[in-house]
């Protein structure tokens, strides 16, 4: 099925949750990056049991330091 | 008053008033001329970034430029806290200070810089890390706040006491070669938790120091915050609210991502359970970006 990941055209194997995008697009660590379906942010616990849907648009939202310590 | 004041006065489509003009001096018109003859500043706006107040959470990669452009804008009051010294690894991007500062404290190393750039910009200096105690305190006394802390514990901390505080903030983070940002206004537009919802686990998320970043990474996202800053309190154009922006310097090429509140955000969602400043994860601390 055809995903929307990060604004690009992305295949996807039908029935692929949230998790398992994250490992397809070698996101290695899922605690680094929130995760957005259609517009909505998600639980983390979600990640699992959320199935895509052909044109589904995700947005991986990281965690980004920068600065300084203060 | 110079004959370029007059133009500027005229061109800007303002009748040079005379409370207005009598509030700014002919050095200031001249100063800000280039701000007065905007139609979205013009005499009145500059007033009001001369009345204003904006906090610098950190003097780093991002307090840096965003403090040097504040401070030329006449921001009146700009707050610095930073409880660190200067040290070399830092002045590959930390703009405000130089080689001669090297162990001075930062707060006082931005301070002399900002100072020196416009006379009319008092700085108040906290030679401090924020923490839960002396948040609340500090933040009453700033109309808008600069998240340039690295650390999550911070980051977090910032984004709870800005909404206790009903403080807006810009919220951003810089790592190798990719930059975020994103402006909240407490209880009208998505906040850090509704993105982020927790820190993440200590150490899982690598810093500038581990990871590396472009020093220039700094200079465009530190003056996006700058100018976001300068946008709200000027009250015109759209905030980066509810927006996501995201930068990819490799790539040079900047997006912005539609967020929205959520609904069961632990801090400003309908059934909040964040009910009071606490102080993060010390070792979640131990992500420092000198």
């Amino acid at each position: 099925m055809n995903l929307k990941v990060n604004g690009d055209d992305t295949e996807a194997p039908e029935g692929t949750n949230v998790l398992a995008l994250l490992t397809l697009k070698e996101v290695k660590m899922p605690e680094m990056v929130s995760v957005e379906l259609n517009g909505e942010i998600l639980d983390r616990e979600a990640f699992e049991s959320t199935a895509l849907k052909e044109n589904d648009a995700v947005e991986f939202l990281y965690f980004m330091g920068g600065g300084k310590s203060a | 008053m110079m004959l370029s004041s007059f133009f500027i006065l005229w061109a800007a489509g303002k009748a040079p008033k005379r409370k207005n003009t009598m509030d700014l001096t002919e050095e200031q018109i001249e100063r800000y001329s280039r701000h007065i003859i905007l139609r979205e500043v013009g005499l009145q706006g500059q007033l009001k970034l001369l009345n204003s107040r904006v906090l610098l959470v950190g003097a780093g990669g991002l307090g840096s430029p965003a403090g040097l452009y504040l401070a030329a804008a006449g921001i009146g009051t700009i707050g610095i806290i930073d409880g660190d010294v200067v040290d070399l690894s830092n002045l590959q991007r930390q703009v405000v200070h130089t080689t001669a500062d090297l162990g001075e404290p930062k707060v006082n190393s931005a301070r002399e810089t900002f100072e020196a750039i416009n006379p009319d910009v008092t700085v108040r200096t906290y030679q401090a890390l924020l923490d839960a105690d002396n948040a609340a305190d500090i933040l009453a006394d700033y109309d808008f706040v600069i998240d340039g802390t690295d650390n999550f514990a911070a980051k977090f901390l910032v984004a709870d006491a800005c909404h206790f505080a009903k403080t807006a903030y810009s919220h951003a983070g810089i790592l190798r070669f990719q930059g975020q940002a994103i402006t909240v206004v407490p209880n009208e537009s998505a906040c850090y938790r509704c993105l982020f919802h927790t820190p993440p686990p200590p150490n899982s998320i690598p810093s500038c120091s581990q990871a590396g970043v472009l020093g220039v990474l700094a200079g465009v996202v530190g003056t996006i915050q700058a100018t976001e800053a300068i946008k709200y309190i000027l009250g015109e154009g759209k905030l980066l609210t509810n927006r996501l922006l995201t930068y990819d310097a490799l790539e040079m090429n900047f997006r912005t991502i539609k967020v929205k509140r959520r609904e069961s955000c632990a801090l400003c969602g309908s059934n909040p359970t964040i009910t009071e400043l606490v102080d993060g994860d010390a070792a979640v601390c131990d992500l420092d970006g000198n």
